[in-house]
C-alpha cells in the first residue's frame, strides 16, 4: 500500500486520540466484521467544537483519516464541521489509494453521526443523512450500504 | 536497539549467494540457445539436462518427470487445466479444498465457468482434513483432486500419502500444490505417490520466476504451450537456462537444510509460547500438523495492517490476513475456512521464519509487537473495558 507522507505521519503520530468523558456527543460508524470502526467524542460549547477525540479500529488509511478529520473540525462551529468533506480529507492527507477512500467517507460520516448524537440530545429536530459525497458504495465496509 | 527481521519467508525468500553463482554463467559467456546444435547450445542443453536431473533426484522422481514452469501459479493452472482437458470425456467433476492458494481456486472458478463441476471440502477449525472426507466426496464423473500439502497462511499440512491412496483407490488423478511444502519438510513424490506436484523457487532461495510441474509417466494432462519443441512438446518456449540451474542449486541446499528445521521449529515455539502471553490473542491453525516456520495468531481488538505498518517502522517484515492489506477488502478465506469470525481474521499476523533467523531476531520481535499490540488496542473502540 503506497500512502503519502502525511498519511504515514496521521498513522505514525495520530492527533486527538483518547475519549472525552464528558463528551456533549459521540458519533460511531462501520463495523468489525467489515474491519473499519470510527468514534469520534465531541465536546462542543456555544456551538463550538472546543475538544475533538477519537478512537479507531481500522487500518493505516482508517487512524490517518479519523486523525485528519479532527484536526479539520477541532475550534469549528457545528455549521462549519458539518461542510467536512471526506473530498477535503483526503486532499489534507495528499491523497489515499483507491482502496482506501472508503475510510475518508467513514471520517466524514463519523462527524456527522456525532453531530447528530448533539442534535438527539439537545432536543434539536434534524438528522444529517451519512453519505460521503466520494463514496463509490462497492465497498461494503460500513453498515450504511451506499 | 533497531534491527532488520524478515519473518515473511512463507511469501519469499532472498536469492542464496550460492544459486546466483550457479546462474551467473547464464548471463554472460554461456549464452546459448539449448535448441541450438553448436557447443554453445549444447552447453545450455546440458545445464538444462544436469539441473533437471538434479532436481528430479532430490524429489525422487525421473528427470523426464520434471517440467520447468515460469511460477508456482503457471505449475498448479497447469495441472488442473491440463488434466481437466485431457479427461474431460471421462468426467467433468474435480475435489479440491476451500483453503488452496488463489492460483488453484481461481482456476477452478475458470473451469467451472467452462461446464466443469468443483467440490471444494472445507477445513476443519484446525485447519486440518480427513481422507474420509475426500472419500466421501468422490463421484463416479471425478476426475481430479487438486489438495495442497501445506498452508500457505497457516502453514497446516494435509495427510497428502493417504489422500492419494483415497483418490487412486477410484482411479482418480491426485495433484498437490507443494510450493509451501518443499524446502521446509522432505518431499518425494514416490513415498506421497502424487500424479502431479507444484513448486515455486522463489519460497526456497531460488529467484522469482521458476517454477516445476511434476508430473508422474503416464498421466494425462494438455499441452501448456505450443511451440518449439520444450519440454518435451508439453511446455513451448526458449527454456530460462539461468533460473533452471539456480533452482536446482537452490533445491539442493535447501534439502541439506531440512535438519535445520527443528531449530527453526524451537524459535517458532517461543514466538508462540511468548506471543500468547498477550491477553486476547489465539493461535489460528493446528500447532501440531504444521510448518516449523509457520505462526499465525489472531490479537482481537485490533486491524492487521495497521499492525504491520507499524512493525515495519520497527524494521520487522510479516503478513497478515485482513482484508485492508489487499485491494479486495475481504478477509483471508483460509482464515474464515477454519472458522475464524472476520474480524478475528482482520486481527491476524502470519509470521514465517526460516533458517536464516536467528535467536536475536524472536527477541527482537517479542520486544516489539507487544508494546505495538497494546498501542492499537488503546486507539480501539472495541477495546473499551476490556484488560
Amino acid at each position: 500500500m503506497n500512502y503519502s507522507a502525511k498519511v504515514m505521519d496521521h498513522f505514525a503520530n495520530p492527533r486527538n486520540v483518547g475519549e472525552i468523558s464528558d463528551a456533549s456527543a459521540i458519533g460511531e460508524v462501520g463495523n468489525a466484521t467489515c474491519g473499519d470502526i470510527m468514534r469520534i467524542y465531541l465536546k462542543i460549547e456555544n456551538d463550538v467544537i472546543v475538544d475533538i477525540k477519537f478512537k479507531t479500529f481500522g487500518c493505516g488509511a482508517a487512524i490517518a483519516t479519523s486523525s485528519m478529520a479532527t484536526e479539520l473540525i477541532k475550534g469549528k462551529t457545528i455549521d462549519e464541521a458539518l461542510t467536512l468533506t471526506n473530498k477535503a480529507v483526503i486532499e489534507a492527507l495528499d491523497g489515499l489509494p483507491p482502496a482506501k477512500i472508503h475510510c475518508s467517507v467513514l471520517a466524514e460520516e463519523a462527524v456527522k453521526a456525532a453531530i447528530n448524537d448533539y442534535y438527539q440530545r439537545n432536543g434539536i429536530d434534524k438528522v444529517i443523512p451519512l453519505h460521503g459525497s466520494e463514496c463509490h458504495g462497492d465497498c461494503a465496509s460500513c453498515s450504511n450500504k451506499h | 536497539m533497531s534491527r532488520f527481521v524478515y519473518a515473511d519467508h512463507a511469501a519469499t525468500t532472498s536469492v542464496a549467494p550460492e544459486v546466483l553463482n550457479e546462474m551467473l554463467p547464464y548471463f554472460g559467456p554461456a549464452y546459448g540457445n539449448p535448441s541450438s546444435l553448436y557447443s554453445l547450445g549444447r552447453q545450455s542443453a546440458d545445464a538444462i539436462a544436469n539441473a533437471r536431473a538434479r532436481i528430479a533426484a532430490v524429489l525422487g522422481a525421473k528427470p523426464t518427470e520434471i517440467f520447468f514452469t515460469s511460477c508456482g501459479s503457471e505449475a498448479d493452472n497447469w495441472a488442473i487445466k491440463g488434466v481437466a482437458k485431457a479427461k474431460a470425456a471421462q468426467g467433468k467433476h474435480i475435489i479440491t479444498t476451500v483453503f488452496e492458494h488463489h492460483a488453484v481456486l481461481h482456476t477452478m472458478h475458470a473451469l467451472e465457468k467452462d461446464g466443469y463441476e468443483v467440490t471444494y471440502l472445507s477445513v476443519d477449525s484446525e485447519g486440518l482434513i480427513k481422507p474420509e472426507e475426500l472419500e466421501a466426496a468422490i463421484r463416479p464423473d471425478t476426475i481430479l483432486v487438486a489438495m495442497m500439502y501445506a498452508n500457505n497462511e497457516i502453514g497446516t499440512i494435509l495427510p497428502i500419502k493417504e489422500m492419494a491412496e483415497v483418490a487412486h483407490a477410484h482411479k482418480i488423478t491426485f495433484f498437490t500444490d507443494a510450493v509451501q511444502a518443499v524446502g521446509n519438510i522432505p518431499v518425494h513424490v514416490n513415498e506421497l505417490g502424487v500424479d502431479l506436484l507444484s513448486l515455486s523457487g522463489h519460497k526456497l532461495h531460488a529467484p522469482k520466476g521458476i517454477g516445476v510441474l511434476y508430473v508422474r509417466t503416464g498421466t494425462r494432462i494438455a499441452n501448456l504451450i505450443d511451440g518449439g519443441g520444450q519440454e518435451r512438446h508439453r511446455r513451448g518456449g526458449t527454456e530460462n537456462v539461468a533460473y533452471i540451474c539456480g533452482l536446482a542449486k537452490a533445491l539442493e541446499m535447501a534439502v541439506a537444510k531440512l535438519p535445520e528445521m527443528t531449530h527453526v521449529k524451537a524459535m517458532r515455539d517461543r514466538l508462540a509460547n511468548e506471543i500468547l502471553k498477550i491477553p486476547h490473542t489465539r493461535i489460528n491453525g493446528s500447532m501440531e500438523h504444521r510448518l516449523a516456520g509457520n505462526l499465525n495468531v489472531s490479537f482481537e481488538f485490533i486491524e492487521g495492517e495497521s499492525l504491520l505498518l507499524l512493525l515495519d517502522m520497527q524494521g520487522i517484515c510479516a503478513s497478515t490476513g485482513s482484508a485492508c492489506s489487499t485491494a479486495s477488502l475481504e478477509p483471508s478465506h483460509v482464515l474464515l475456512s477454519i472458522g475464524l469470525p472476520a474480524e478475528k481474521a482482520h486481527g491476524s499476523l502470519r509470521i514465517s521464519l526460516s533458517h536464516e533467523n536467528t535467536e536475536e531476531d524472536v527477541d527482537y520481535i517479542l520486544e516489539k509487537l507487544p508494546p505495538i499490540v497494546a498501542r492499537l488496542r488503546e486507539m480501539s473502540p472495541l477495546y473499551d473495558g476490556q484488560s
